[in-house]
C-alpha cells in the first residue's frame, strides 16, 4: 500500500518549470530513492511534500489525506519528518535540549503553555531524549552547544531529532553531501538500522550512488522536473536512458 | 528549594538580600560628604530601580528568549499607569484594585498588538511595535478616544490625576495618597541615622521590591520550563521548529503577552508610587530605554536586565546631578590651573552630558562584552577561578542563560 501518493504535481518558478507532471508512489515501510542531476527539482519536490511550497497543480496524499494547504507544523504532526540538505538544528541550544524539543512536540503537540514546571522534572522526555542520544552515540556531547559540533554529528543529531517523533515517513535531502567516506558509511549503517528496527518509510534524495544502492528498494530518476523512470535498483543500474542522463555524470562527479 | 535548581535558588536569594538591604548598600557615603552625590538610597530612585527592573525582566522574556525586538513596550507601561489612576478615581487610593487591572489590561493590549506585529519578524516586527506604541502615545497625548466618547480617558497632555470631583466610591476620610489595604501609605518612610550616615526605609520601595522578587522568581521558572526552552528555540531556528511540528506563532505571542503584562505591572507600580499617569510614559524613548537596559545587562540572562536597569537609572539620576560646582569641589586639591582643566575635561560627561557617558559605556559593552555586564562578571569570575585553582581541570561545560 502506498503511504505517499504524488499525482501530476507541477511547480513553476517564473519562467522555469521546476516540476512537471510528477507522479510518485512510495510504498509503506519501503525505502524510495530519488536521484537526478543538480537542478532536477528533487528538493523542490520535497518542499511540496512538507508544506514549504504549494504546488501549482496536482495532489499530494499522505496516508489517504491531502497535505496541500496545511502548514509545515501540521504536516509534521501528521507523521512526516524531514532532514534538510544543510543540517537544521537549534545551534544556540545544547545537544540535549535539541533532542528534548521533538520529544516535547511529540508529547504535547504544536503548542503547550508549560511555563512553570522545570524541564528537568519532565522525566519521560528527559529519559527518551537521553535514550535517543545514547542510541546515536551522542550522549557524551549532551552539554555541548549544537552549533559547535562537527557536520557529521549535526547530521546524526538532526536524524535523531526526526526519529524522536516516531515519524511514519522520513524524508532525507542528500544526507551524506559533504561528508567524509567514514561518516557516509556510518550514515548508511544508521539508516539501515532504522529501517530494520522501525515501521518507517524512507524517501531519500541522494547523489552518492553507493548510498542509494545500499538502501533503496525503488528508485525514481528525476530530470528537468519530470520523472524519467522508476524501478528497482538492479533495473535502474542497467537502464540506458538513466546511464545517459544521470549515472555517467554522477560517476564523474564521484 | 522553591522548585528551582540550586544555582537559581542561590541567585534568587542573593537578589533578595541585595534588594532587602538596598537602603544601606546604596547609601555608602555619609550624608553631607563630597561623595554623598553618589548615594542612590533615596526612596524615589530606589523605587525606580526595582520598577524598571520588573519592566526589563519582562522585556527580556520576549527579547532575550525569542529574539523578537519590540520597540513599543513603553505603551504597556502607560496602559498600566492609566489603569491604576483610574481605579483611584473610581474607587479609592488602595493600590490593590489597580495593579491586577493594570496587568490584565496591558495583557489584552499586548495580545492585540502582538497578534498583528508577530505576522512579521526582524526589523519589520520592530517597526510595527514602534508604530503601535507611537499611535497609542498620540491617542493618549490628545485624549482622542476620550474626545470621541465625549469624556476623559487619558486627560491629554495634562496627564491623568485624581480630582476632588471624582466618584471615589470607596474613599474613607483619612485617604489622601496611595496605600496598601489601609495598612501602610506608599510614601511613608522611616529614616535611620547612624552617626553621619542616614538610611531611608520606604514602604513603597519595599512593596515594589517584593513584587520584583516575585516576578524575578516567575521569570526563573519560565526560563527553566519547557515553554522557555521553546522560546529559545524560536530565536535559534524557526524553520526547524516548524518542521518539528511546533507552531512558533503562539509561542512568540505568549512571550509577547507575558512581557506586556510585566510592563503593565511596572507602569501600574509607577502610578502606585506617585498617583499620576502621563502620555510621555509611552514615548518611544522609554521603549528604547528598556532595550538598552536589557542589552547592557545581558539579553537572555536572568539577572542581566535587572543590572542594566539599575545601571541606567543610576546614571540618569546620579551623573545628571553632577554640575561644575561639584566638580570643582572634587578637584579642589589640585593646583588651580589643573583643577579648571580637569573640570573642563570631565564636564561634558556629567550633568546634562550623562547621556554621553551612558552612550560610551553602551558602545564599550556592545563591542567588548556582547553578553552584557553579566558576561563581564562571568569573565572576571573565570579569571579568579583559574588563578585560584590552576591544577583543576578547566570547566568546559557552559550553562546557557544564567
Ligand atoms: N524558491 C525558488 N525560487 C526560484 N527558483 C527555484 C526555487 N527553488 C528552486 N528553484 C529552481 O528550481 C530548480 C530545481 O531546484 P532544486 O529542486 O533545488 O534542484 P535539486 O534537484 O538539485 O534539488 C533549480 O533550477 C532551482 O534554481
Ligand atoms: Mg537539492
Amino acid at each position: 500500500m502506498a503511504i505517499l501518493e504524488v499525482k501530476n504535481v507541477g511547480k513553476r518558478f517564473g519562467g522555469l518549470q521546476a516540476l512537471n507532471n510528477v507522479n510518485l508512489s512510495v510504498a509503506e515501510n519501503s525505502c524510495h530513492a530519488i536521484i537526478g542531476p543538480n537542478g532536477a527539482g528533487k528538493s523542490t519536490l520535497l518542499n511540496c511534500l512538507v508544506g514549504k511550497l504549494i504546488p501549482d497543480t496536482g495532489s499530494v496524499m499522505f496516508d489517504g489525506q491531502s497535505v496541500l494547504g496545511r502548514k509545515p507544523y501540521e504536516i509534521n504532526q501528521m507523521g512526516i519528518s524531514r532532514v534538510f540538505q544543510t543540517p537544521e538544528i537549534f545551534g544556540d541550544l545544547t545537544v540535549m535540549e535539541n533532542m528534548m524539543i521533538p520529544c516535547f512536540a511529540k508529547r504535547d503537540g504544536a503548542f503547550e503553555l508549560n511555563a512553570i514546571t522545570s524541564v528537568t522534572s519532565q522525566r519521560d522526555v528527559v529519559e527518551k531524549a537521553e535514550h535517543m542520544l545514547e542510541d546515536m552515540n551522542l550522549i557524551d556531547k549532551r552539554g555541548m552547544h549544537a552549533a559547535s559540533m562537527s557536520r557529521g554529528d549535526k547530521r546524526r543529531l538532526e536524524i535523531a531529532m526526526c526519529l524522536a517523533q516516531d515519524p511514519r515517513l522520513l524524508l532525507l535531502d542528500e544526507p551524506t553531501a559533504g561528508m567524509a567516506r567514514a561518516d557516509t558509511n556510518n550514515t548508511i549503517d544508521l539508516l539501515k538500522r532504522i529501517k530494520d528496527e522501525r515501521d518507517i518509510t524512507i524517501a531519500i534524495i541522494e547523489h552518492d550512488m553507493h548510498v542509494v544502492f545500499s538502501l533503496a528498494e525503488r528508485i525514481t530518476v528525476l530530470a528537468q522536473g519530470t520523472p524519467l523512470v522508476e524501478d528497482t535498483p538492479e533495473k535502474i543500474k542497467g537502464h540506458p536512458k538513466v546511464r545517459e542522463a544521470y549515472l555517467g555524470e554522477s560517476q564523474d562527479a564521484a | 528549594m522553591f522548585g528551582t535548581a540550586k544555582r537559581d535558588t542561590a541567585l534568587l536569594i542573593i537578589v533578595a538580600i541585595l534588594t532587602l538591604f538596598a537602603p544601606f548598600l546604596l547609601n555608602p557615603f555619609p550624608a553631607g560628604s563630597a561623595m554623598a552625590q553618589f548615594n542612590a538610597g533615596y526612596p524615589d530612585l530606589m523605587q525606580r530601580f526595582v520598577i524598571f527592573g520588573i519592566f526589563a525582566i519582562g522585556f527580556n522574556i520576549l527579547f532575550g528568549l525569542t529574539g523578537y525586538l519590540s520597540f513599543g513596550h513603553a505603551a504597556f507601561l502607560g496602559v498600566g499607569s492609566y489603569a491604576v489612576v483610574w481605579m483611584y478615581k473610581l474607587l479609592d487610593y488602595n493600590i490593590i484594585w489597580g495593579l491586577p487591572l493594570a496587568i490584565v489590561i496591558s495583557g489584552v493590549f499586548a495580545l492585540m498588538i502582538g497578534f498583528i506585529s508577530l505576522r512579521r519578524s526582524g526589523i519589520y516586527f520592530s517597526i510595527l511595535t514602534l508604530a503601535f506604541a507611537q499611535m497609542m502615545f498620540a491617542i493618549s497625548y490628545s485624549d482622542l478616544l476620550g474626545r470621541f466618547f465625549g469624556t476623559t480617558i487619558t486627560n491629554g497632555e495634562t496627564g491623568l490625576q485624581v480630582y476632588r470631583s471624582d466618584p471615589q466610591v470607596l474613599i474613607d476620610s483619612w485617604e489622601s495618597v496611595p496605600h496598601l489595604l489601609g495598612l501602610v501609605e506608599m510614601r511613608s518612610t522611616y529614616t535611620m541615622r547612624l552617626g553621619d550616615w542616614s538610611f531611608d526605609f520606604n514602604a513603597g520601595y519595599y512593596f515594589c521590591a517584593v513584587i520584583m522578587l516575585l516576578t524575578f522568581y516567575l521569570a526563573i521558572r519560565i526560563f527553566r520550563s519547557p515553554f522557555g526552552m521553546m522560546l529559545r528555540a524560536v530565536k535559534s531556528n524557526q524553520q526547524r521548529m516548524n518542521y518539528t511540528g511546533l507552531n512558533t506563532r503562539p509561542y512568540a505571542l505568549a512571550a509577547f503577552v507575558i512581557s506586556g503584562m510585566y510592563a503593565g505591572l511596572a507602569g501600574g507600580l509607577m502610578a502606585a508610587m506617585d498617583p499620576l499617569a502621563g502620555a510621555e510614559r509611552m514615548q518611544w524613548t522609554a521603549s528604547g530605554e528598556v532595550v538598552l537596559m536589557t542589552i547592557l545587562g545581558g539579553a537572555g540572562t536572568l539577572i542581566g536586565p535587572v543590572l542594566g536597569a539599575g545601571f541606567i537609572k543610576y546614571f540618569e539620576n546620579i551623573f545628571s546631578k553632577i554640575n561644575d560646582n561639584v566638580l570643582h569641589s572634587w578637584f579642589a586639591f589640585l593646583p588651580d590651573g589643573i583643577e579648571d582643566f580637569m573640570v573642563v575635561i570631565v564636564h561634558p560627561f556629567v550633568g546634562k552630558g550623562w547621556h554621553l557617558t551612558l552612550g560610551l559605556m553602551f558602545m564599550l559593552v556592545v563591542i567588548f562584552l556582547p553578553g552584557g555586564l553579566v558576561e563581564g562578571g562571568q569573565r572576571i569570575a573565570r579569571l579568579f577561578r583559574r588563578k585560584n585553582a590552576r591544577n583543576d581541570a578547566p570547566d568546559g561545560s557552559k550553562t546557557p542563560a544564567e
